[in-house]
């Protein structure tokens, strides 16, 4: 099925709760609120003929400064960040892409950890770099980041040049204690 | 007069004992490969049998701290990571040398962000620092060249 295809599915399905939908090249796009999130990914991932059963990514984007010249949609958006999901299905072999607008001051979006387990890792990815909280997620704690580090790095607003030494070996790398949530 | 000729006709050689110390010492470098990326991917051609650092007495490498003299230092090292650097560093026994391999170790390299080290030296005392991204085999056999230079003019009395 093609992008657009889906997309319109997911338009009949779920109009008036879409804020945008954009289509460029073929690569298609909707933008949602973060309590439209569960709704629209769990249909994409069990309707028949949509299926979107692999979660590719979860990526956030800060728009801080953002020109709005480059025509990628949502030129007049009032939010500050967004969470990118990339779904795609391995059994017919199409992707869609969900965006979600999350807003100051809360930045707050319902983790899908339980719809797809790979979510575990990348909301935490997203909360270290960002700093958007996954309500629901069993263990949001930093994944890339030290411990002792402080801020979020890839906001906009993070100087540039700013270092953070980590003073001592954190046991969660030289003896973790797992738990696998 | 001196002492050979005391010795003359037995099967001893007299030396000065860091002439002897520092022969063994250069010729049966210890190393320990601490390769974090693509420049530990190069020296697996430096010991491979294209390059064989064994010619130069290196090629013994161990993966304990404890058992290796030399830290070849390879790839990007990350904030996060540089305490683990330092404690495999102070669990060698001296005497012991580094060699800063490629640009990342030398300079924190491209990574000019807010998690890489600019520079081991930040952590660690460097012997060699070697050029490239990453270098060639032959650059780091050239540093291995060069620790034995450094080690053949040491004395035993310097060290701890």
């Amino acid at each position: 099925m093609t992008e657009r295809a889906i997309m319109e599915r997911v338009q009949a399905r779920f109009g008036a709760e879409i804020l945008s939908c954009y289509e460029f090249r073929g690569q298609c796009a909707i933008t949602i609120r973060p309590a439209q999130l569960r709704p629209v990914l769990e249909w994409l991932r069990d309707e028949p003929g949509i299926n979107t059963d692999w979660l590719m990514d979860v990526g956030g984007v800060d728009y801080l400064g953002f020109s709005p010249a480059d025509g990628s949609g949502d030129d007049d958006r009032e939010w500050r960040y967004e969470v990118v999901y990339q779904v795609y299905s391995m059994k017919l072999n199409h992707r869609f892409r969900v965006k979600v607008a999350v807003a100051e001051p809360d930045l707050v979006v319902p983790s899908v950890w339980d719809l797809w387990g790979i979510a575990n890792w990348m909301e935490r990815e997203v909360w270290d770099l960002y700093g958007i909280r996954f309500e629901g997620h069993p263990n949001l704690r930093r994944i890339l980041c030290h411990d002792e580090f402080v801020g979020h790095a890839l906001r906009k607003d993070y100087p540039i040049n700013k270092r953070q030494k980590l003073t001592s070996p954190s046991e969660n790398i030289l003896c973790e204690k797992v738990e696998w949530a | 007069m001196g002492l050979e000729n005391e010795l003359e006709g037995m099967p001893v050689l007299a030396t000065r004992l860091d002439e002897v110390i520092n022969w063994g010492r250069k010729y049966a470098l210890w190393p320990m490969p601490y390769g974090t990326a693509c420049c530990a991917i190069e020296f697996m051609g430096v010991v491979s049998s294209r390059f064989d650092v064994s010619r130069f007495g290196a090629e013994l490498v161990r993966f304990s701290p404890r058992q290796a003299d030399l830290l070849l230092v390879m790839g990007t090292i990350t904030q996060k990571m540089a305490p683990v650097l330092k404690q495999i560093y102070d669990q060698m026994p001296d005497p012991k040398w580094v060699v800063s391999m490629g640009a990342c170790a030398s300079s924190g390299g491209f990574y000019d962000n807010y998690s890489v080290v600019q520079g081991i030296d930040e952590l660690v005392p460097v012997d060699v620092y070697v050029a490239g991204c990453p270098p060639r085999p032959e650059n780091v056999i050239g540093a291995i060249v060069k620790i034995q230079e450094k080690i053949s003019n040491e004395s035993i009395r310097n060290w701890r």
